[in-house]
């Protein structure tokens, strides 16, 4: 190794002692934030580097999670779309369904080091708000869950999943009534109750330190990730996909291989109706950057600064933010972020469940949508890697609706 | 010197504490803004503090939530906001304007272009909830330039350190929150206010603004006996939410909250 490379800054020391990810990310919070972001950031270094913290972690992750994920060779869909060999991370199979709770189990484990009885969490789609039920029923923890009202209506299976895990939803009647509504309450909610309060975040956003904190619990998917491709065909993938709703799910495969640059990454957004529409919930691809929910990052706001209402199929995608990572990814090059429609994440939906036998989750089949565009554009002996980050059961009914059948 | 400086000196020297409304900008219609502003003034307020709406209130219980929705209805913009502030200066050009807000519609229009328009306006001073001095490298000295001062807010979780910190950014006063909370709470403890402000006026030589809870003229008259200033925000937007779909409505609006002011001044400087 030259010195030359050894005095560089890598691309996964980000970010920087404020949490800033270039001009991203940051501590935009009312002062009443600043100490206990102070005491979570101590907590999650120190933890971070504890063995035995470390070693309860993996245990979780292995025995109540159910990890490490399958990287499943989708043979016959390598094979109808004719190009690139697609392997499936497969989330779904974790336990609550989706990769949310790699990140409340590790969140829950640094709430109780610091000695917090009571936990909240917003949710959109219901995956996180579940994954957080789950630990804090475990645990026997008290736990309130913030949840738009309009995602309530659409999410009813997972509203009523995390009752029976002892959870109290509190459904949130203001502005867009969506999940950064939803985000806001969780907010207030801990500004209020600080002392006993230890929030759980959801996805890659909000104020230093969770951007970090939540993809280093998520970056498990990427670390196995290398690990298994390495099994399967003695190389490192050449295209990773994965969706964005927050990011967190992305940047967990992401991270670990963001210094191997011959490993180009996809973020898919999700178009909703169409980015030309303006009814998506695209910031990396039709936004632009401002400060929301603690940090700074690509949002869909208005020429006065006030954040515009968005539109997806897929709860769990329906934020007008995203992580700060992603948006540092976006402007260095590194990461490529791209949409695709409702419909077409509908057809993939379809398409995964009748080719391979999985349901996919509407998140996730926004992530296969873009595979179907990209994998015949590469040749068969390349490998894409696709995070497919929760399963679809919750969606169903959504689904069936579109379709038009009633139960 | 500032206007908000020479308010304050000027109050100390009648042994009067300062009264600091705040009203949302364009609750329920920008039509009430102006006038509401001049009538608040006229029932005693030293300082006027407005507030900028924005879709995502993240520090603001469900009073102060509504009246941004209210404003928004109407497409309330900062541009619009700075657009009332100059016309209440046609007839006011003593009473401090202290604007209250989020970052993203200062951030949008830009530090520079925006101090310089809310100089233009007759802004005297930006409170800006979701910015602490850690992010603030660029926006301070933004506003420094235009003559505006920034107004930080301290809390209960400040710790003393941070406080000597976040002093050094700040001009015109000092606004502390007294729970934690978001506005509109109830729960205030004279006895913990004046124990933080002891500290406090240890740390800072700026005069200090008391929010967050306080509700009629005994609260008010309560913190003006350990502080230099109270603001009443929450007690006079309820009161904005009462009448806000009446056909007469802005007319008891500018009434009740005038009365309000009224009361709260005269217990403050009995
Ligand atoms: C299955 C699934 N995938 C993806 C997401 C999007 O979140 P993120 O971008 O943080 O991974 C969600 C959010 O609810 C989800 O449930």
């Amino acid at each position: 190794m030259t010195s030359d490379t050894q005095t560089e800054t890598r691309l996964s020391d980000m970010p920087d002692k404020k949490g800033h990810f270039g001009q991203y990310g940051g501590m935009f919070v009312p002062e009443t934030l600043m100490e206990p972001l102070e005491e979570l950031k101590q907590a999650y270094i120190k933890y971070m580097q504890d063995p035995e913290f470390l070693e309860e972690l993996d245990n979780d992750l292995k025995n109540y999670v159910g990890r490490p994920s399958p990287l499943y060779f989708a043979e016959r869909m390598s094979r109808e779309l004719g190009g690139a060999k697609i392997y499936l991370k497969r989330e779904d199979l974790n336990h609550t369904g989706a990769h949310k709770v790699n990140n409340t189990v590790g969140q829950m484990l640094l709430a109780r080091r610091m000695g917090k009885t009571r936990i909240i969490a917003e949710t959109g789609a219901g995956q996180h708000g579940v994954a957080t039920a789950t630990v804090a029923a475990r645990l026997g923890l008290e736990c309130v869950v913030y949840m738009g009202a309009e995602d309530i209506q659409r999410q009813a299976l997972n509203v009523y999943r995390m009752k029976l895990l002892g959870a109290r939803v509190v459904s949130v009647e203001s502005g867009s009534r969506t999940l950064k509504d939803a985000l806001n309450e969780a907010m207030r909610d801990w500004v209020t109750n600080i002392d006993k309060t230890f929030y759980i975040i959801g996805t890659a956003a909000g104020p230093h330190p969770y951007p970090a904190l939540v993809r280093d619990f998520q970056a498990i998917i990427g670390r196995e990730t290398r690990q298994q491709i390495m099994e399967h065909e003695g190389r490192f993938p050449d295209a990773l996909v994965a969706c964005i709703g927050g990011g967190s799910n992305a940047i967990g495969l992401f991270y670990p291989f963001v210094d191997d640059q011959e490993v180009s990454m996809y973020g898919v957004e999700a178009a909703g109706h169409g980015l030309e529409t303006g009814e998506h919930a695209a910031p990396l691809c039709a936004g632009k950057p401002g400060v929301l929910h603690g940090n700074r990052t690509y949002l869909m706001e208005d020429k006065h600064g006030q954040i515009i209402p968005t539109h997806s199929v897929s709860a769990g995608l329906d934020y007008p933010g995203v992580g700060p990572e992603h948006s540092w990814l976006k402007d260095i090059g590194r990461a490529n972020y791209v949409a695709v429609t409702d419909e077409e994440a509908l057809d993939a939906f379809h398409e995964l469940t009748k080719v391979e036998g999985i349901m996919p989750a509407l998140e996730s089949s926004h992530a296969i949508a873009y595979v179907k565009k990209l994998a015949p554009t590469m040749d068969k002996d390349q490998i894409i890697v696709v995070n497919l980050s929760g399963r679809g059961d919750k969606d169903i009914h959504t689904v069936a609706t579109i379709d038009g059948i009633e139960f | 010197m500032s206007r908000i400086k020479s308010c304050f000196e000027q109050l100390k020297k009648q042994n009067k504490k300062a009264l600091i409304p705040y009203v949302a900008a364009g609750d329920p219609n920008p039509d009430i803004t102006v006038d509401l502003m001049h009538a608040m003034v006229h029932s005693g307020a030293d300082i006027i503090e407005l507030g900028v709406p924005f879709s995502d209130p993240m520090a603001d219980g469900p009073v102060i939530q509504k009246a941004s929705e209210r404003a928004l209805v109407y497409g309330t913009s900062l541009t619009d906001v700075l657009a009332m502030i100059k016309t209440f200066r046609e007839k006011n050009n003593t009473t401090p304007v202290v604007l209250m807000g989020y970052l993203n519609p200062v951030e949008i229009m830009g530090y520079e272009r925006f101090a310089k328009a809310a100089q233009d306006a007759g802004v005297d001073g930006v409170l800006t909830v979701d910015i602490p001095p850690e992010e603030a490298e660029d926006y301070v000295p933004a506003l420094k330039t235009h003559d505006l001062d920034p107004i930080f807010l301290l809390s209960p979780t400040t710790t003393r350190e941070r406080m000597q910190h976040i002093c050094q950014y700040a001009s015109g006063f000092i606004y502390y929150v007294s729970v934690k909370g978001v506005t509109g709470t109830s729960a205030l403890d004279t006895d913990e206010v004046a124990a933080r402000l002891k500290i406090i006026n240890e740390v800072t030589d700026l005069p200090v603004g008391v929010g967050f809870g306080i509700k009629n003229a005994e609260t008010a008259a309560a913190i003006g006996r350990v502080s230099e200033a109270v603001v009443v925000g929450s007690a006079l937007v309820n009161l904005v939410e009462q009448n806000a779909h009446n056909a007469d409505g802005n007319e008891k609006i500018i009434k009740d909250i005038s009365q309000v002011l009224s009361s709260m001044r005269t217990a403050l400087d009995a």
